[in-house]
């Protein structure tokens, strides 16, 4: 990996985001909600709507709007909530934290399903393990999250009543019990994923069993568990990496969805409340910020990968 | 094409998920005919009546009958969700053939615009898209054909490049032929056979996010039967009838795993040296 490719890697982050602000600026543009009316009501007088237009700058040409918007968005200021009349930044801010924790736990719990179930598939495959896990991986990516989320609701909040069923709990307030409004969304969330990325980790250690290294492995004696940990793992999880940055754009989706039926205040709940209220400045905010997380987190996913992969050579 | 009909029939997946799709699309043309009862129809002795002799999978929050509406609903879901992935194949397929025919400078200009545009979760995009032109049915299909456009751009653009350096291309371009006629007369026709697996698997996808807009309150609106406003709606009674969400969830499941295993199907038949 050369700084030339790095430097190339950052470039287009930055042009991504670029884009990415255009298009969210362009859609949000369009929507049918004079900012004027919305803050003033229906009954303000011509005299008062004209004034805070121009105070707003809506009578500005739409380039000029952009820009300043654009230019306060990289300083941190995305304006104020046309709802709450709050900041919008500290309020996305403190959301995004929230929704964070809820993708940060569901990685890690796929990982630590998705990557034990795939090996395992991958060394009975066309057993009977194999075809039950292909099975299952089938029937979790076929399901929207809102029919997962509901279904997990019904049976493990309602029959089993071993949870609780929405609503969210600050960590530092009640350590057990924000975790415990945790394990639904986080549940959810994974389940997408882990048919994913087992079925990936699946086909990828089939193709490196099947190696001449690995062959020769074993034929010069090693341990059976020394060859699979030592050899098959590493090389079988590299691909997957590239996956699960992948994965991250369905997982953003999903925690849309996710946070809106279990109620968790986090970066998803808010942006389908601005949209409901056709807050702008709040979905311009929200859309940006998971826009630009998703940028990151592929670009950090490539850099990985070549770090991981010495046999690629970038220029 | 009957050759590749047996080859798709003979796979496991293709076998099971054109089955499930032939039902489907019966559902879909017949629903109305065959349902039981009218799905509109309100009852209010009968809310929250369980499966049973009455309604075989028991009455809603207002006494409707959930089979009924199930089976009308297939029409407001089903054709919308594939009308989406075909308009957003489509738009995807001519700008990715049309970068890969052109290369260079254009190729790369036009391929980092797509990849920027994908960086936007298809969900969100599909989100904004829809409050900007007003919910409903066809905004939603809208608004996930475009969403689903610069994927497609994508996977068409590596197909056709294999296409682009094939010989027919280059006799018409030593032919003299137009740019219009090369790229749809002679690039996309053969560009179309791993695009229809990609297709197929999206339209599953398309099915999952119709039915998460409408469950968001921004696609079909009520009394529609959709499947997703149907999950929606039942929502809140889901202590007293969990059938009314399970129906309409199962559906959309169904439908969704009947995608995939055609999508899958079709990728074993048009490769058979693949085994996986």
């Amino acid at each position: 990996m050369s700084t030339g490719w790095l430097l190339r890697r950052l470039f287009l982050v930055a042009y991504t985001v670029l884009v990415v602000s255009v298009l969210v600026f362009a859609i949000t543009q369009v929507l049918p909600a004079d900012a004027a009316v919305t803050l003033l009501g229906e009954n303000a007088t011509p005299e008062a709507l004209a004034a805070v237009r121009d105070r707003l700058g809506l009578n500005d040409p739409i380039w000029l709007q952009y820009w300043h918007w654009l230019t306060a968005a990289l300083t941190g200021d995305f304006g104020h909530s046309m709802r709450t009349g709050q900041p919008v930044a500290p309020m996305m801010l403190t959301a995004l934290s929230r929704s964070l924790l809820l993708a940060l736990l569901s990685i890690l719990l796929m990982l630590a399903v998705a990557v034990p179930l795939g090996l395992w598939a991958a060394l009975r495959q066309g057993k009977a393990a194999d075809l039950v896990t292909g099975f299952i991986s089938y029937i979790g990516v076929s399901l929207p999250e809102f029919v997962t989320a509901t279904l997990l609701l019904i049976v493990l909040a309602d029959w089993l009543q071993w949870l609780p069923a929405t609503g969210y709990v600050p960590p530092g307030e009640d350590f057990w019990d924000s975790m415990a409004h945790l394990v639904l969304p986080v549940l959810t969330v994974s389940v997408i994923m882990v048919a994913h990325v087992s079925r990936m980790v699946r086909s990828e250690t089939i193709d490196v069993l099947h190696s001449d290294y690995i062959r020769a492995a074993r034929l010069k004696g090693l341990a059976p568990r020394s060859v699979l940990l030592r050899h098959v793992l590493r090389n079988a999880l590299l691909p997957v990496i590239t996956i699960v940055a992948l994965d991250v754009g369905y997982l953003l989706g999903g925690i849309i969805v996710v946070e809106e039926i279990f109620a968790l205040p986090g970066i998803g709940r808010q942006l389908i409340v601005a949209i409901t209220a056709r807050d702008l400045p709040a979905i311009q905010a929200g859309a940006l910020v998971m826009a630009v997380t998703y940028a990151v987190a592929s670009t950090l996913a490539d850099i990985a990968y070549a770090l991981l992969d010495r046999r690629i050579r970038y220029d | 094409m009957t050759d590749l009909l047996r080859r798709l029939l003979r796979t496991p997946q293709g076998a099971i998920g054109s089955a499930l799709l032939v039902l489907l699309a019966l559902l879909c043309l017949l629903g109305p005919e065959l349902a039981p009862r009218d799905p509109e129809a309100i009852d209010f002795l009968g809310r929250f009546r369980p499966p049973g002799a009455q309604n075989w999978l028991g009455a809603d929050q207002l006494g409707r009958d959930v089979l009924s509406r199930l089976m009308t609903g297939a029409r407001s879901t089903i054709p919308l969700a594939l009308l989406a992935t075909l308009l957003g194949t489509l738009a995807g397929a001519v700008i990715g053939t049309l970068s890969a025919y052109l290369g260079g400078r254009w190729d790369e200009a036009i391929m980092r615009n797509v990849d920027a545009v994908m960086a936007i979760p298809g969900l969100l995009l599909a989100l904004l898209l829809v409050s900007s032109l007003g919910k409903g049915s066809l905004n939603a299909t809208l608004a996930i054909a475009i969403a689903f456009t610069p994927g497609m751009a994508r996977v068409t653009r590596s197909v056709a490049l294999n296409v682009r350096a094939q010989d027919y291309v280059k006799a018409a371009l030593a032919r003299g032929e137009r740019a219009s006629f090369i790229v749809l007369r002679e690039m996309l026709p053969n560009v179309v056979g791993p695009v229809v697996v990609e297709t197929t698997i999206r339209v599953a996808f398309a099915v999952m996010l119709f039915a998460t807009l409408s469950f968001l309150g921004l696609g079909a609106q009520p009394p529609a039967p959709e499947w997703g406003l149907m999950v929606a709606e039942a929502r809140r009674f889901v202590h007293q009838a969990p059938w009314i969400i399970l129906a309409p969830a199962l559906a959309i499941g169904v439908t969704a795993i009947a995608f995939n295993l055609l999508g899958d199907g079709l990728r074993d038949a048009l490769n058979p040296r693949d085994e996986r």
